[in-house]
């Protein structure tokens, strides 16, 4: 207890340090707003930084790093796994996780593991394996161990989809204090609100860090269809039957040869 | 050609779902039936989750049966009494199959009932089909006439009273056993998400034994009214009709629905009974080995169903 008072306190003294202390994140996406029309196959956000040193820099030996987390709208999802039941595969099993981002990116310019310690890196929830997914377990929620097969098979999923996703080569330096990350968004993302988080790492430490917020909305027709299916259900309805038998009608009026 | 799909939430070829459409489109005018046994599989194969699959096939179903039955109409071969008949059994059977439907979506099970629903039926429909037509195929062959139609051979329920005279399709039956396919039609379609015309057609030939002129064109008419209903009661309770996808689909279906209902005329009835029996015993065939072969992946993630 004492020695986690401690951490919590240096931890403290660390954050109000921070902006005392050398370097400063500066940092600007390309595109704040991603707009969904009928014409969206994914889009890219590039995401440009700089550090900014003062007069009270340290020359950093190592270098700086950079670790950009992206965390899309929280959904609750189920992993079901299936099983032989009497010759037959069905769903016997499955765990649900609660409020987890439908997208996650973790961006870094080298491998997590030459960034930092492991430590660091799982109390900063870095890369896809350090984030906490809470699972539904009776009356509360809570992570699992990382071999947990359902936890491995949810993130292996969810790559598999595109929509998460952890790179090594994410964000690229082209001088020593300017980077370049881009985000990709693939066509199958939610709408909603994306949490940029940028991480400044020096000498395997955290030493600042920023964010910024991205919104992925639908506009236009796109918007017009699904604000109507939401909202005017019954006369959404009847306006797709009302076409669809305009559609049959015109097809047999079109085709008729008798 | 991509489009987004603005309630699927994903974007799709929009000439690959028009050739699903022209497809399905055609075996549906060939053989009278919805085809959406056929277009929810292929379009839940895409990508595109159950729910909004089944909710917008119903607007396409509704709009490839309305061209084929205004072409069944055109040549008289429609029974508007005996479609009111089935139509009263099936608006009850569609509510009790909603509510199995959402009762078993709370107890989880609803994957493998609709797994297994389909083999079975699927199944015995086809295997029955197939056997018959094919049996009526090799009799016809032999040069005896084909004993479809018995004159004055009565099944049990020709004892049971409120008869009915059907006069397009010549038929006097009681209106029991009509109701009750109505009834199993519609409950078997809200369970799972189909049009039902694969079971209603057999069910008519060989049950109510209506004559194959008229049996195509009124299971259309049953199906067009279910279907459009469903899509309005989908589109008011989950919100998941997707019109743009059901747009694209139509347009396909309707125009495939005209070739098939043409190349339909011009085979005889008990192969075009023999081809739909191994259509639909093809993708019965198709869920047996989904349910016993070992998946490649043992794991699934979907998203958390939150119910109306």
């Amino acid at each position: 207890m004492k020695r986690l008072s401690t951490l919590a306190l240096t931890a403290a003294i660390t954050a109000i340090a921070l902006p005392a202390a050398a370097e400063r994140l500066v940092t600007s996406l390309s595109n704040h707003r991603v707009m969904v029309t009928s014409n969206f196959t994914g889009d890219e956000v590039v995401l440009f930084g700089a550090v900014e040193q003062d007069t009270a820099s340290r020359p950093r030996r190592g270098g700086y790093d950079i670790v950009v987390t992206v965390v899309g709208p929280r959904e609750t999802f189920v992993t079901y796994r299936k099983d032989r039941v009497l010759g037959i595969w069905m769903n016997v099993e499955s765990r649900t996780f609660e409020k987890v981002p439908a997208y996650l990116a973790a961006l870094a310019n080298r491998p997590l593991d030459a960034i930092a310690n492991a430590e660091t890196l799982r109390r900063q929830q870095l890369g896809l394996e350090n984030y906490y997914y809470p699972q539904r377990t009776g009356p509360g929620t809570s992570d699992v161990v990382r071999d947990d097969p359902f936890r491995r098979a949810f993130l292996r999923l969810k790559q598999e989809h595109g929509l998460y996703r952890e790179e090594n080569n994410g964000v690229t330096f082209f001088t020593p204090l300017l980077f370049r990350a881009s985000i990709p968004l693939p066509a199958q993302v939610s709408i909603g609100n994306y949490e940029v988080d940028v991480k400044l790492f020096a000498d395997g430490a955290l030493i600042a860090r920023t964010t910024s917020a991205l919104e992925v909305y639908k506009a236009g027709f796109e918007q017009m269809v699904a604000s109507a299916a939401q909202n005017h259900g019954v006369l959404y309805g009847l306006a797709t039957v009302a076409m669809a038998l305009a559609t049959g009608w015109f097809a047999s009026v079109l085709f008729r040869r008798d | 050609m991509q489009i987004y799909l603005p309630i699927a939430d994903l974007p799709v070829n929009i000439f690959l779902i028009l050739a699903m459409g022209l497809a399905v489109g055609f075996i549906s005018g060939m053989f009278g039936i919805g085809g959406g046994f056929l277009m929810t599989p292929l379009l839940i194969f895409l990508g595109i989750s159950p729910a909004v699959a089944v909710a917008s096939v119903t607007g396409h179903i509704a709009a490839s049966s309305l061209s084929g039955a205004i072409s069944y109409w055109r040549r008289r071969a429609v029974d508007v009494p005996l479609a009111f008949m089935l139509l009263a059994g099936g608006i009850i059977g569609t509510a009790s199959g909603v509510w199995l439907f959402t009762m078993l979506r709370s107890l989880g099970q609803l994957d493998i009932t609709i797994g297994l629903s389909y083999v079975t039926l699927l199944g015995a429909v086809g295997g029955l089909m197939v056997l018959e037509s094919v049996r009526a195929i090799v009799r016809a062959r032999q040069g005896k006439p084909v004993e479809l139609r018995r004159p004055g051979s009565h099944t049990w329920f020709h004892g049971l009273p409120f008869k009915l005279r059907f006069k397009r399709s010549r038929i006097y039956v009681s209106a029991i056993p009509v109701w009750t396919i109505g009834f199993v039609i519609g409950f078997v379609g809200a369970v799972m998400g189909i049009g039902g015309g694969f079971l209603l057609v057999p069910m008519l030939i060989y049950l109510l034994r209506v004559p194959t002129a008229t049996v195509i064109g009124t299971s259309m008419v049953l199906t067009l009214v279910t279907m459009a209903s469903a899509t309005v009661m989908h589109a008011a309770t989950n919100h998941l009709v997707d019109a743009v996808l059901a747009l694209i689909l139509m347009v396909g279906g309707v125009t495939g629905a005209q070739f098939g209902a043409r190349a339909g005329q011009k085979i005889s009835g008990e192969r075009l009974r023999l081809l739909l029996g191994l259509l639909v015993l093809a993708v019965g065939i198709r869920f047996a080995l989904n349910l016993v072969l070992q998946p490649a992946d043992l794991f699934i993630l979907r998203p958390l169903e939150t119910g109306p």
